[in-house]
């Protein structure tokens, strides 16, 4: 088996106290850009992203902080300004809950859409909105990228293996629940030893396979808001190899919030196709206003299949891909049109 | 013969329970005190000198404790003796990425992994050969300087009837290029072994084998230990289908690790050394002419495949003979060509995965016939039964062949999938697919000459009425312990869970060949029986004595010798065995099988393809194809198999499920690609071996047609019914959207191009697949000329010898 590599763990009681220890133990000094590798120290949560990473040793941090005994790191709840999901509940509880189905269809079908029932069980939602990016020659064992020859993600010195003259990483947004809860309109609760903000899901992700969010080395994601679903209808579409295990290799959310026949607020989000998950302006302006007609329908598609720009990192190839992710937008708007 | 009263019936496997509840012991699963954890470094280049390996650093590190390289083991070994290429580090020269270079024992695993990056190794590189193409260049550099010409492994050519003539007098030809991706056995457990070297100078290895006994005569070659001193002990599997039927490197370093230590030594592959280990299917480049009769009689045919063997022989000699040995087993054909070639290349060796060698020329066949079955406007099942070999005839190349029961299989098929109704009816997107298949129920040579049984099998009684086979046989989860269980308690008349079994293990039991190419339940069948039979007879004698009945009256069925016309008189079990011991002393016997003479021809290069008895199937496939996202969903497949007698119906309908699955899941996504010498998808994330989810609907239908050499009339039913699995998928699609697919994997994005949908300007076609070798025409032409000059040249030269 391959081996992790030695670490110690801390196990905090609360958000306050992993925030404290995350500043104590450097991790605002942690610098992507000096390659994935040379983070010093990092949260897990269920650890199904993060344990294979580092027995890859594409993450050798020497002090994991485990988000697993903290109060109130699970649960969701309702309250006034929507539903609150607690970073730390597993995919397995979010695609299970009641209320999810029922009013934010698209993430229940986007998580339970995720790897395996076993992962799904141990991984969690704020561990899927951090997860990392992904690309066939960086997801690879230690042995395989020394003989590769690495490449810019863990060796800034060394090129992109995609794309040799692309100044960044091109590695893929590949979380399923991400596009999901774009299209629900979610926004992000972040604490650090500083104090909580809030941010829209929408400003969290930026278009680099490094540093692929824009939340800092001592932050810590504690919980995901929904806003009010009244009269909003979802769905997620996944295209995979396999019917389980499998990352997506196109991911796409649509929500059509109607007023009788009338759209009048659309959201469409799509992940996968480039190394951050986005929300497609262009696919809602063609929708909001019209009625879901095959004439809207096609030119929200239209603005999918310009968005999606996947490279040849992934399983699958371009242009399958790109045609995919046009598809499924024809598919999952005729879906909430019916 | 009286009814049986074991076998045929649904009974529980025997070894089930361990499995079942987790208990089973697995190479990894076995500690011994003072345990050392070894661990194999391997090289990074798919080609190179090695000009450095220096392992100094890493023997002083803390924990370690010995650590051995390539001139530590310097006599060649491999599968095959007439073709030992390898040794089992590499010495001065690496031929692919994950080669083993050197072995570490350490005090743990991650002391060995650590110590890992302190060997100094240099390389010098050299260029990758990489396809089949550069392999047949002549101006590349030699993979191995023992190969002639280019980077060539082994050329056949072989001639049967008059081809000329049968082309001659054809009304219609096809001319079909094929090409099968490589791909591997994923087994779900990794190989492991557990060498322990005791005082006394005796070696035992405890490893998840196919292959004991000849594992057992590499280690003698490879450490200079007498083959007396060791013992080889096959675990139980987590799955082998050919993937653990060669010796391996890390066999070797454990043995010798542990007799430099004194201590014992486990070493376990973690899942990416099991995809550079391989030995799986090989790619290979086939072409297929083929001519027929206006009413579709075939009459002639010339086969030419080309096999990227990668960095080592393996079993490459019989690989290379089986894409051309078995494809006149299932229809007639009088005239018959067969040219083979296996490249060497910078890739981890292929070797044999379940159909070993045959699956692809098999799924060429079975699409080309139903190409022709399209142009001559016949229905593909009936036209496979107007054709079919007799049962109890000779092919053109002197093949023997006994009961064959593909016609049966086709009927069994057609009445339940309705395939002549629905073919060529089904809306767009929709399609259903037929296709034939054979194979062998074990190889009549083995794999080193001698003349000595292919199995050996021991049965001894004790007074308790307890009965113990012995039989050197590697259960890899196919059931073979159940098959002599089974047989044993049919000869003597007890129930199978009755019998103990102790096999795969070469200090205690007979030597049987081991578990590759179908040949257990035939050979090791008919082994036990012969053993099992002869106590049989003492205990009949017995009881006959003391009921005063005639012995032909008397049957042993369920623990008691019982009187045919008078249940009310018998004896028991317990009871016989103590009148037979008092009688003929301590009751045990011997009983081995070897196959007939004559089974095959005499010609050189006939030693590969002559069995005993040859299994046959045929499969239906259904499928749905997503026309706009190119997804292919296979919704079901219904094999027939003739497996001659189902021993125990439900393991043979298992292994005709496990097939249909493993077929599947090669024609559906399975890769063993790289790029630039490196694997691309080393991992089982990567490599996409399927789910349940994805695994279609499975239907097993059993046809027996009871060989009159097989043990009660069994032949073979774990590999075959692979082999029909893949082109019925490929012909299925073809009735569901019109396009061949002459080459596999068949993906999303590949039926997207042929729906001229893959991007704008894409255009329709009909057909994807290679055109001839290389890319492009010019290099098809290039490597087909140097072809005909190599076959010419050699016959040149034969003539004038
Ligand atoms: C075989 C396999 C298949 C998979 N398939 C899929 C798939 O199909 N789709 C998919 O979306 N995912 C997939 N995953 C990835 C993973 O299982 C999920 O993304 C899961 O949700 C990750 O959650 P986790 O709690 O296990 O994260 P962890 O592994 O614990 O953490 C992941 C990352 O997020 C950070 N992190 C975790 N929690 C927080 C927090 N609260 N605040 C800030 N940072 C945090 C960690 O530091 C780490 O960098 C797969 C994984 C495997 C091994
Ligand atoms: S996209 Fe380029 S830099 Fe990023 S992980 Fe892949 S190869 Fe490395």
């Amino acid at each position: 088996m391959l081996r992790l590599p030695a670490f110690t763990m801390e196990r905090p009681g609360t958000y306050a106290e992993a925030a404290t220890l995350l500043r104590a133990h450097g991790a605002a000094r942690g610098d992507l850009t000096r390659g994935t590798p040379s983070l010093p120290v990092m949260l897990v949560a269920g650890g199904t992203d993060l344990f294979p990473n580092m027995k890859r040793r594409q993450f050798t941090p020497r002090v994991l902080i485990s988000l697993g005994g903290v109060a109130d790191a699970t649960g969701i709840a309702r309250d006034k300004s929507g539903l609150r999901i607690q970073a730390g509940t597993t995919l397995t509880t979010v695609a299970s809950d009641a209320q999810v189905r029922e009013r934010y269809t698209a993430l229940a079908e986007a998580a339970v859409l995720v790897s395996t029932p076993q992962l799904r069980n141990m991984g969690t939602i704020g561990g899927n909105i951090c997860l990392d990016t992904r690309c066939n020659w960086y997801d690879q064992s230690a042995f395989w990228r020394g003989a590769e020859g690495f490449c810019m993600k863990t060796h800034p010195e060394v090129v992109c293996r995609v794309a040799p003259s692309s100044p960044r990483c091109l590695a893929v947004a590949s979380a399923d629940t991400v596009p999901a809860l774009l299209a629900l309109g979610a926004s992000v609760a972040i604490q650090s030893a500083d104090g909580t903000r809030t941010v829209a899901l929408a400003d969290l992700h930026q278009e680099d396979g490094i540093a692929h969010t824009k939340i800092a080395r001592d932050e810590i994601v504690v919980s995901v808001t929904l806003p009010d679903a009244t009269g909003w209808r979802s769905t997620y579409l996944k295209q995979r190899d396999r019917g389980s295990f499998d990352f997506p290799i196109v991911g796409l959310a649509v929500a059509v919030k109607r007023d009788g026949a009338r759209v009048t607020d659309a959201r469409v989000a799509l992940t996968a196709v480039a190394s951050r998950p986005q929300l497609v302006a262009d696919a809602a302006k063609a929708l909001i206003g019209g009625s879901l007609d095959e004439a809207a329908i096609a030119a929200a598609a239209d603005a999918v299949h310009k968005a999606a720009r996947p490279m040849d990192n992934t399983s699958g190839t371009i242009s399958q891909r790109k045609r995919t992710a046009r598809v499924f937008a024809e598919r999952a708007l005729r879906a909430l049109a019916a | 013969m009286a009814e049986l009263s074991v076998l045929g019936k649904r009974l529980p496997k025997v070894n089930s329970w361990a499995h079942l509840t987790g208990s089973a012991k697995y190479a990894d699963d076995l500690f011994l005190p003072r345990m050392l954890y070894g661990r194999l470094l391997r090289s990074t280049q798919a080609h190179a000198r090695i000009t450095k390996l220096d392992v100094s650093r890493a023997l002083a590190h803390p924990g370690v404790v010995a650590i051995v390289t390539g001139p530590d083991m310097p006599e060649t070994i491999g599968i095959m003796p007439s073709v030992q290429d390898e040794t089992a580090l590499a010495i001065d020269r690496v031929r692919y990425v994950g080669e083993p270079v050197a072995a570490i024992a350490a005090i743990d695993e991650d002391t060995a992994f650590e110590a890992m990056s302190l060997i100094d190794v240099e390389y010098d590189p050299l260029p990758p050969i990489l396809t089949i193409e550069d392999a047949l260049r002549e101006d590349l550099p030699k993979i191995h300087e023992k190969s002639r010409r280019a980077n060539i492994f082994k050329e056949v050519h072989l001639s049967f009837g008059d081809l000329d003539a049968g082309f001659a007098s054809a009304d219609h030809m096809r001319d079909d290029w094929f090409f099968f991706e490589g791909n591997t056995h994923a087994p779900i457990e990794s190989h492991s072994a557990v060498a322990s070297f005791e005082g006394d100078g005796k070696l035992t290895i405890w490893t998840c084998t196919q292959v004991p006994h000849y594992l057992h005569r590499e280690l003698e070659k490879a450490l200079g230990l007498p083959r007396a001193k060791i013992r080889v002990v096959a675990t139980p599997s987590g799955g082998g289908f050919g993937g653990k039927s060669d010796p391996f490197a890390h066999e070797f370093a454990a043995c010798l690790l542990s007799m430099r230590t004194k201590r014992p030594v486990k070493i376990t592959l973690d899942r990416e050394e099991v995809f550079y280990a391989h030995r799986g299917r090989h790619p290979v480049k086939m072409r297929i002419k083929t001519g027929v009769k206006q009413d579709g009689e075939i009459t002639a045919v010339h086969f030419q495949s080309w096999l990227d063997g990668g960095a080592y022989s393996s079993y490459g000699i019989a690989t290379t003979y089986y894409t051309g040995a078995l494809m006149t087993v299932t229809y007639r054909i009088p005239a018959y060509k067969f040219d083979g070639v296996r490249v060497y290349t910078n890739k981890p060796p292929c070797g044999p995965k379940r159909g070993h060698g045959t699956t692809q020329p098999r799924y060429a066949l079975e699409c080309q016939l139903d190409k022709i079955a399209v142009d001559l406007g016949f229905d593909a099942l009936e036209y496979r039964k107007r054709i079919l070999q007799p049962a109890n005839s000779r092919t053109v190349n002197e093949l023997r062949i006994t009961s064959m029961g593909l016609g049966q299989c086709l009927d069994e098929l057609g009445a339940k999938t309705k395939y002549s109704e629905r073919h060529g009816q089904l809306p767009r997107g929709k399609g259903v697919g037929i296709a034939g298949s054979a194979y062998i129920s074990g190889a009549g040579l083995p794999i080193y000459w001698n003349e000595m049984p292919h199995s050996g099998a021991t049965v001894k009684l004790d007074r308790g009425g307890g009965v113990t086979v012995y039989c050197g046989t590697a259960e890899i989860g196919q059931g073979s312990d159940n098959m002599l269980a089974s047989v044993a308690a049919e000869c003597l008349g007890v129930r199978p869970e009755d019998v103990h079994v102790v096999s795969g293990d070469t200090s205690l039991a007979p030597v049987d060949l081991g578990s590759y190419s179908s040949r257990v339940t035939f050979m090791a069948g008919n082994a036990v029986k012969d053993a099992a039979w002869k106590l049989r007879e003492w205990l009949l004698d017995a009881a006959s004595e003391r009921l005063a009945i005639p012995r032909e009256c008397l049957v042993p069925a369920d623990r008691r010798i019982t009187d045919l016309r008078d249940p009310e008189q018998f004896v028991t079990f317990d009871d016989a065995v103590v009148l037979a011991e008092a009688k003929h002393g301590t009751l045990s016997a011997a009983g081995s099988y070897r196959p007939p003479q004559g089974i095959g021809g005499g010609y050189k290069g006939a030693g590969v393809g002559p069995s005993p008895a040859y299994s046959f199937q045929a499969s239906v496939a259904e499928v749905s194809v997503d026309l706009e996202t190119g997804v292919v969903t296979v919704d079901r497949i219904t094999t027939a198999h003739d497996c001659g007698r189902a021993l125990s119906p439900a393991n043979v309908e298992g292994q005709i499920e496990g097939s249909a699955y493993m077929g599947y899941g090669e024609i559906m996504g399975e890769e063993q690609v790289f790029r630039g010498g490196l694997h691309k998808k080393p991992s089982l994330l990567d490599y996409k071996i399927p789910t349940s989810l994805d695994t279609p609907e499975l239907e097993a239908i059993i046809v027996e047609t009871i060989d009159k050499e097989g043990p009660f009339g069994a032949k073979e039913a774990g590999e075959g019914p692979l082999n029909s699995v893949i082109p019925a998928i490929a012909n299925a699609v073809y009735d569901a959207i019109g396009v061949r697919f002459d080459e596999t994997p068949i993906t999303a994005d590949k039926v997207l191009a042929a729906l001229g949908k893959r991007d704008n300007r894409g255009m329709p076609k009909d057909r994807i697949g290679p055109e001839g070798m290389g890319d492009g025409q010019e290099a098809a032409n290039a490597a087909l000329r140097r072809l005909s000059f190599t076959t010419e040249a050699r016959e040149k030269k034969k003539a004038n010898a």
